[in-house]
């Protein structure tokens, strides 16, 4: 059953400031392009009943790079993604990501803020972006802070942004080397990752996976593997160590493990 | 709330979280729009907001105050894209056809095969085997 939409209450900022004023008043969850919270309030299993939409801040929106640092609006969407000669240029993984993301419709919709705050580990921009060593910027009123996405969420669906928080951009430094995305799930398009994988093959590589743990994962035991020059055999089995997935719904725990060594074989070959 | 409806102005009243596919076919009476799985996986309620196609099931009243929403009726009755479907049967049971040709409508006149494939990746059709949906989009191109 539907939630009901009467007891709802949103509140539209019209601007940051505006935002982050009803954030220190009150909780309130913050609606972006809706792809991910519209699909709960259609199951019935939408859990808060007060919003704040964002989607008309212009200023949480576009792509720039600044001190030689790739910076993405809080609302950047796939699509702006896919068309950014920016990311292109600096983070062609994260094209690779968006293209894979849903189809049209939701790319059109969905941004890159909303993909890491909503906290699915199965969120496949996420990978890219710890791979890419990014940052999460938070403003509230008091303060603005810079998270690293490798030490943003705590736990399933956790992290450590505050209820008076918001996200406003994403940052992504310079990546030294080559990029690589794969994910894999039932069919190319509309189909949420069973395994998904980013990795950087430069002077220390770089190996993210999600939707095999509670949230994304940074192998940092089998990066440190590949940096020491260890052949690809023996870091697969460290990567066997590093991770253990588990049985869900889309699919089992063996199959993962199976699939992101599969992916980590490829990610060394392909880069190669 | 007031948008652009098919071209109209328009003004509803209805909770500013209402559903963009339920105001279309509730308030406005518009019901070529179809709602199909509710969770943004099938394409069959999507509409244009502002030139993008977007899944109608999935779209809050207040983010198109002000926008342009076209709906499959916005096409009148005797567009290519429709007489094509008709002409391939590129619509069986059809709960997908309006979302279908709502998405190729963004396809530029030069695509090819492959572009129209991408374009329709977030529309399900469970009649057709999608063979006569593409079919139907190639020949509309060429008039």
């Amino acid at each position: 059953m539907r939630t009901a939409i009467s007891g709802l209450d949103l509140h539209r900022a019209t601007s940051v400031d505006d935002a982050l004023r009803m954030l220190a008043e009150e909780a309130r969850t913050p609606i972006a392009g809706a792809t991910d919270l519209y699909v709960a309030l259609n199951f019935g299993t939408l859990a808060p009943r007060r919003f704040v939409d964002i989607w008309g801040i212009d200023d949480l929106r576009g792509i720039d790079v600044r001190d030689d640092v790739l910076v993405m609006g809080a609302l950047t969407t796939y699509t702006d993604i896919i068309r950014s000669p920016l990311v292109a240029e600096r983070l062609p993984m994260l094209i690779d990501a968006a293209r894979q993301i849903g189809g049209p419709q939701i790319q059109n919709r969905g941004t890159i803020a909303g993909n890491i705050a909503n906290g699915s580990p199965a969120a496949d921009s996420v990978p890219v972006f710890a791979a890419a060593d990014a940052v999460v910027v938070l403003r509230s009123i008091r303060q603005e802070r810079r998270i690293p996405i490798t030490q943003f969420y705590t736990a399933y669906r956790a992290s450590v942004m505050r209820a008076d928080e918001l996200i406003v951009a994403i940052e992504v430094p310079r990546v030294e080397g080559k990029q690589w995305f794969r994910k894999v799930g039932t069919r190319a398009a509309q189909a949420i990752s069973k395994v998904v994988a980013a990795g950087v093959r430069g002077p220390s590589p770089k190996f993210a996976l999600g939707s095999i743990a509670p949230t994304v994962v940074r192998a940092y035991a089998t990066e440190r593997a590949l940096a020491s020059g260890t052949p690809i055999e023996q870091a697969v089995l460290t990567l066997q160590r590093e991770i253990a997935p588990i049985d869900d719904v889309r699919s089992t725990a063996t199959y993962r493990a199976q699939v992101a060594q599969r992916l980590l074989r490829r990610f060394w070959s392909e880069t190669n | 709330m007031r948008f652009t409806l098919n071209g109209v102005a328009t003004n509803v009243d209805a909770h500013p979280m209402s559903r963009l596919l339920d105001v279309v076919r509730e308030e406005c009476q518009l019901t070529g729009t179809k709602e199909g799985c509710g969770e943004g996986e099938c394409g069959a309620c999507t509409v244009l907001v502002d030139g993008d196609p977007v899944c109608s099931c999935l779209v809050p009243l207040a983010q198109v105050e002000g926008a342009e929403v076209v709906t499959i009726e916005g096409l009148g009755d005797d567009h290519p894209l429709q007489h094509a479907f008709m002409n391939e049967v590129g619509a069986q049971c059809g709960i997908c056809t309006p979302g279908m040709i709502m998405a190729a409508l963004s396809l530029d006149p030069d695509a090819s095969i492959d572009d129209i494939k991408v374009a329709l990746s977030g529309n399900l059709c469970r009649c057709t085997g999608y063979s006569a949906i593409y079919r139907a989009i190639m020949k509309a191109r060429r008039q």
